[in-house]
């Protein structure tokens, strides 16, 4: 009598039901599809298309779009601009996600010590979060960029520096409420280590909000550095990116309106797309969204 | 005084119930949360719902006041209210009726209320939502409901927000605003269960006496067979969705005909009133001794305002031999989890000492105590939060001895025969908690407890989320474990028929203080103090258990008529 089967459960319902939600947010799903067709492009584009991102061709300077053998047209110099904007996203994207990664791992690491050590130590990290939050980041990032010398590597470090903030705040409020649970409690009970129970335990049961504020983080990320590569503190030309790729385009607004307009679509394209999916996330990891 | 048939001015019915089938959506783990489901509730009486986790009573209920979620739908049946059929009736007819014809009283009072408006203007909207009076006559209905329902001081009571008064008050709040339309049917959904054993007392009172006062009919929707007793003319018993017996109070109570009413009556704990006998004889040295313990809590900055101290322990002392059973019973704020809590040092005490096979731990540091802590477990209350969701049952119970230093593989290995001991099959190990029932989370939560074969156990409300049925076979596995292993253990419950089921001696807290201490017969049979005595006579079901368990009947009875 007292040997109890285990009810076989159909799936595993955390998995299904959140991966359910997600797919039913169909502006998510086109952001996942719009996100990897804009890194395979990026990945394979420049070896399918016939010309090298820096050769000028001085005779085929400001062809617009669908002329010739220049899809997108050339730049003031004459170079495909299509293969331009295609190692330029291999920039920004890759910085993008660079600096997502780097500013969660940031983020989480502050926010999971604030939130599981409290005292003194939790509230010095957290001021230390609302002081970088107080300053406009905007001008920490071009006063950063200006002193030191700009390479993607650079800007990356920069960008993850000062957009940790959120995450950090996010977790910590998170793993506040996370540590009164009982199987805390019963971890300590056992004996475990402090780091253990930090990182082991509860850092498992805080990735919902963490992958939502990531995906967000890659958006804000590859708009903060076409912002400042706009502004000429960012990636230095030659090498491309989509934000120095405006900057170029600024003179030429109304005889060559394209190269203002490729450039600019493309960040659109991308940054929606992961406002978009961060939505779906967050509505996929929401438990209190399912209709039942 | 519990089961009297009412007059016979009573046996028109108010409200029948005839095959009523309510359908779950696709996917969920039956096709009907109830399915014909037929039951009559007649004027003037008070007809118990009584079921465990999952029968359906709430949905019943919830059916009857039209306030189904939007994805549950009654499929068939008739609900018929004084004649008139409640099914497919228009949501705005439904909504006039509820509150002035049928009001519903729920289980958590805090939720229920708006914790933004203040206890009159609760009341009064009631009244305002369905057109009834003036903005004055309502205040003056709100004052007399508010004299009505028992609460101290109504004139200051109204101006009160919810967040401010006990759970008691806040309840008492939820009967005012049900009776404010003087409604022909009261349903009352588990409404005593999150209070505490005197405040459900007064509670159940207070329904029965505004019942008889005003010959409403009330349908009762509750777990506990102590409760039945106490209040119920007549019972319908529900089962997975199925009602499976129904009758009146005494027949159902004294000579239940189905299998799962007879299982249920016999898991629910009662006063024995009897000593256990003792796993091991009294040994020379206790294994645990406390002194003088005191845990204070202080709240607010010390540097900005005032801080607030609460003591939550309050110098206790006692001894627990090896192989017995200290049982801790109080009323939630007494400081029994606390009490816990600090004699595992998930908490630090504050002063006195904790001497544990002779050595003070009270103050020893987190660093010193590690070493220690595989020889005092606990177990916890809530099965559901408890386990880690992101670990595999294996790697919660092996996670500790292997952090101790014991080898992955001879972990492994004892994990599994634990598993097997406390009643799981093998396949348990690699699953997930959510994959499992209550019960059996709480089962995986005693072998991880046992994994150290540690001295002494603490059980913090262990059985008290269960259901009656599950919570005797816990109580059981407890009490061959203690057999089997001889480890001590603090059994800390607010429920004195539990406690009476398992521990060897009784320690009752009130205010972060014990005020007695013995062996069950004393607490239960001749409680010296007057808090006891009072904790015992509000006992749901008092009588029920003490007319089974011969001896203790006088006593018994004695508290419980006053």
């Amino acid at each position: 009598m007292t040997t109890i089967v285990a009810h076989a459960a159909p799936t595993r319902w955390w998995h299904s039901r959140a991966v359910n939600r997600f797919m039913r947010h169909h502006l998510a799903l086109l952001g996942i599809a719009m996100i990897t067709l804009l890194v395979l492009a990026c990945a394979i584009g420049p070896y399918a298309l016939p010309y090298d991102s820096l050769h000028i061709d001085l005779r085929a300077r400001f062809a617009p779009p669908l002329a010739g053998n220049h899809y997108l047209g050339t730049d003031p110099l004459g170079r495909d601009l299509a293969v331009r904007l295609l190692m330029a996203g291999r920039v920004s994207l890759a910085v993008g996600f660079s600096a997502m990664l780097l500013s969660t791992l940031i983020g989480t690491l502050v926010g999971v010590t604030a939130g599981y050590r409290g005292g003194w130590i939790g509230a010095a990290l957290m001021r230390t979060v609302d002081g970088f939050l107080s300053y406009p980041s905007i001008f920490l990032v071009l006063a950063l960029a200006a002193t030191l010398r700009p390479n993607p590597v650079m800007i990356t470090v920069i960008i993850a520096v000062t957009s940790w903030m959120e995450t950090a705040r996010i977790v910590e409020a998170e793993v506040r409420s996370l540590r009164e649970r009982e199987f805390v409690q019963a971890a300590r009970m056992v004996g475990l280590s402090r780091a253990h129970i930090m990182f082991r335990e509860i850092l498992p049961n805080a990735m919902g909000p963490i992958i939502v504020a990531a995906s967000l983080a890659v958006a804000r990320a590859i708009l903060l550095e076409a912002y400042i590569s706009f502004l000429g503190y960012g990636i230095q030309p030659p090498l491309p990116s989509w934000g120095n790729m405006l900057n170029g385009a600024q003179q030429y607004l109304a005889s060559a309106p394209w190269l203002a307009i490729i450039p600019g679509a493309a960040i659109t394209i991308a940054v929606t797309s992961f406002n978009f999916i961060g939505d779906g996330l967050r509505d996929a990891l929401d438990v209190r969204n399912d209709n039942f | 005084m519990t089961s009297a048939p009412q007059p016979v001015a009573s046996e028109d019915v108010v409200l029948a119930v005839r095959d009523l089938t309510v359908s779950l959506p696709a996917g969920m783990e039956r096709a009907h949360a109830v399915e014909n489901v037929s039951f009559e509730l007649r004027r003037g009486q008070i007809l118990c719902i009584i079921g465990e986790s999952g029968s359906g009573k709430s949905v019943t209920a919830n059916a009857i006041m039209g306030l189904l979620p939007r994805s549950i739908r009654v499929s068939s049946g008739a609900i018929r209210l004084e004649g008139m059929d409640l099914v497919g009736r228009s949501p705005e007819r439904l909504r006039d009726l509820r509150g002035r014809v049928v009001s519903m009283i729920f289980q958590d009072p805090l939720s229920a209320l708006n914790p933004l408006m203040t206890v009159g203007a609760q009341i009064e909207e009631v009244m305002a939502a369905h057109g009834v009076g003036t903005p004055k006559s309502r205040r003056g209905r709100a004052m007399e409901l508010l004299i009505e329902v028992g609460l101290p001081d109504p004139p200051l009571m109204y101006h009160q927000y919810p967040f401010r008064l006990s759970g008691g008050q806040r309840q008492r709040v939820m009967i005012a605003m049900a009776l404010a339309l003087e409604p022909t049917i009261l349903i009352a959904d588990e409404p005593t269960t999150a209070l505490d054993v005197t405040t459900q007392a007064q509670i159940l009172h207070l329904i029965r006496d505004i019942q008889r006062r005003k010959g409403m009919s009330v349908m009762f929707i509750t777990h506990d067979f102590g409760v039945v007793a106490e209040i119920a003319d007549s019972v319908v018993v529900m089962e997975k969705g199925h009602c499976v017996e129904q009758g009146s109070a005494e027949q159902v109570l004294k000579s239940p005909s189905h299998l799962y009413t007879r299982r249920l009556i016999a898991a629910v704990p009662h006063l024995t009133g009897k000593d256990r006998v003792p796993a091991e004889a009294a040994a020379p040295s206790p294994v645990l001794k406390v002194e003088g313990l005191v845990k204070t809590y202080r709240s607010g900055s010390a540097l900005f305002g005032r801080q607030r101290i609460v003591p939550a322990v309050n110098g206790a002392s006692f001894d627990l031999s090896p192989g017995r059973t200290l049982g801790v019973v109080g009323e939630s704020g007494s400081g029994k989890s606390s009490l816990g809590r600090v004699l595992i040092k998930l908490l630090d005490s504050d002063s006195g000492s904790i001497l544990f096979e002779g050595r003070d731990i009270a103050r020893l540091s987190e660093a010193e105590f590690r070493p220690l802590r595989p020889k005092i477990q606990m177990i916890f209350q809530d099965p559901f939060a408890s386990l880690n969701p992101r670990s595999t049952v294996g790697q919660i119970l092996t996670v500790g001895p292997i952090a101790h230093g014991v080898p992955h593989k001879l972990a492994c290995e004892q994990a599994r025969e634990l598993l097997a001991h406390v009643g799981l099959d093998a396949g348990t190990f690699d699953r997930y908690p959510h994959e499992f029932s209550g019960g059996q989370r709480q089962r995986i939560g005693i072998a991880r407890a046992l994994m150290f074969k540690p001295k002494l156990l603490i059980a913090d409300e262990a059985v008290s989320a269960l259901d009656v049925s599950i919570q005797a076979q816990i109580l059981k596995l407890l009490d061959q474990v203690q057999r089997e292993t001889g480890v001590s253990m603090v059994f800390i419950t607010h429920d004195l028929r539990v406690a009476s089921q398992i521990c060897d001696e009784i320690a009752v807290m009130h205010r972060g203080q014990i005020v007695e201490h013995g062996p069950p017969s004393q607490i239960f049979l001749n409680p010296k103090s007057a808090y006891t005595r009072e904790l015992v006579a509000a006992i749901p079901g008092a009588q029920q258990s003490s007319a089974r368990s011969a001896g203790s009947q006088s006593t018994l009875a004695g508290h419980s008529h006053k």
